[in-house]
């Protein structure tokens, strides 16, 4: 086999995507204290609570910063663990597809409910 | 280990010499791996969850509380049947123990507590406050 072989799902650009991955991971871990702190001070029961703590400008771009930041975490974290198990680089490389896909629909999903009505 | 690789990467088995005639010998069962082994690996499971499918999950709950008075009540319904407390109490269980171990992984990439036995007490932590935490959001939802 030629030595200068890449394989299209291979981590190329390893250091990178891990301190994104940390760095995303403060993101988060910043966001899940704020949120909890708020859901505290509110407690929230009916739906117009609800919408209400969704509706504020603040919150909305917290919230989708956080979705963003965990999607790019999901995304490394999945493909550390398909590279791990997966040996076959064909299955590996539609399940990482797969993986993509998913991870967009829900970047888009999360952004039609935050921003809807 | 620790300076050539991130430590929240087991060693793979491949990079072991190759001998044919040495017997493979798996042990799997989680029991047996120290305490940093099994926070490692429960790490894994509870991160591949949360993606799929605690995380499309939680967004179909959040378009239907917030989509209307009618869905926010039949949400309030469904979460209301001991079952699903119980399953929803699972996902919490792993969103709290993968927040606390990647918490500990941030504090080890800055080499705090990577010695033996500060990594296998943090280890230790880490489950404990897992399972607290989740005994906390448990109460509160019951």
């Amino acid at each position: 086999m030629n030595r200068y072989t890449k394989t299209p799902v291979g981590a190329h650009y390893g250091l990178g995507d891990w301190l994104l991955q940390r760095l995303t991971a403060v993101v988060m871990g910043a966001y899940t204290v704020g949120f909890l702190v708020c859901l505290a001070m509110h407690a929230p029961s009916t739906y117009a609570d609800w919408k209400s703590i969704f509706s504020g400008t603040f919150v909305r771009i917290s919230t989708m910063l956080f979705f963003v930041a965990l999607l790019y975490h999901a995304w490394i974290g999945m493909r550390d663990i398909l590279m791990d198990y997966v040996r076959a680089t064909g299955l590996r490389l539609a399940l990482q597809t797969l993986v993509a896909l998913a991870l967009l629909l829900y970047l888009i999903w999360s952004a039609s409910i935050l921003w809807s009505r | 280990m620790l300076d050539s690789a991130p430590p929240s990467r087991p060693a793979s088995p491949t990079t072991r010499p190759a001998s044919p005639r040495r017997p493979k010998y798996y042990d799997l069962n989680l029991a047996h791996l120290p305490p940093p082994g099994l926070v490692s690996i429960l790490h894994r499971v509870s991160g591949a969850l949360l993606f799929f499918p605690i995380l499309p999950g939680l967004f179909y709950v959040m378009q239907m509380a917030l989509g209307s008075e009618q869905s926010f009540a039949q949400c309030r319904e469904f979460f209301a049947q001991p079952l699903v407390k119980l399953a929803v109490i699972g996902m919490v269980w792993c969103y709290a123990h993968h927040f606390f171990a990647g918490i500990r992984y941030l504090l080890l990439d800055v080499h705090v507590g990577i010695m033996k036995q500060p990594a296998r007490t943090s280890a230790v932590a880490v489950l404990v406050l897992g399972v607290l935490a989740t005994l906390v959001i448990a109460w509160r939802i019951w």
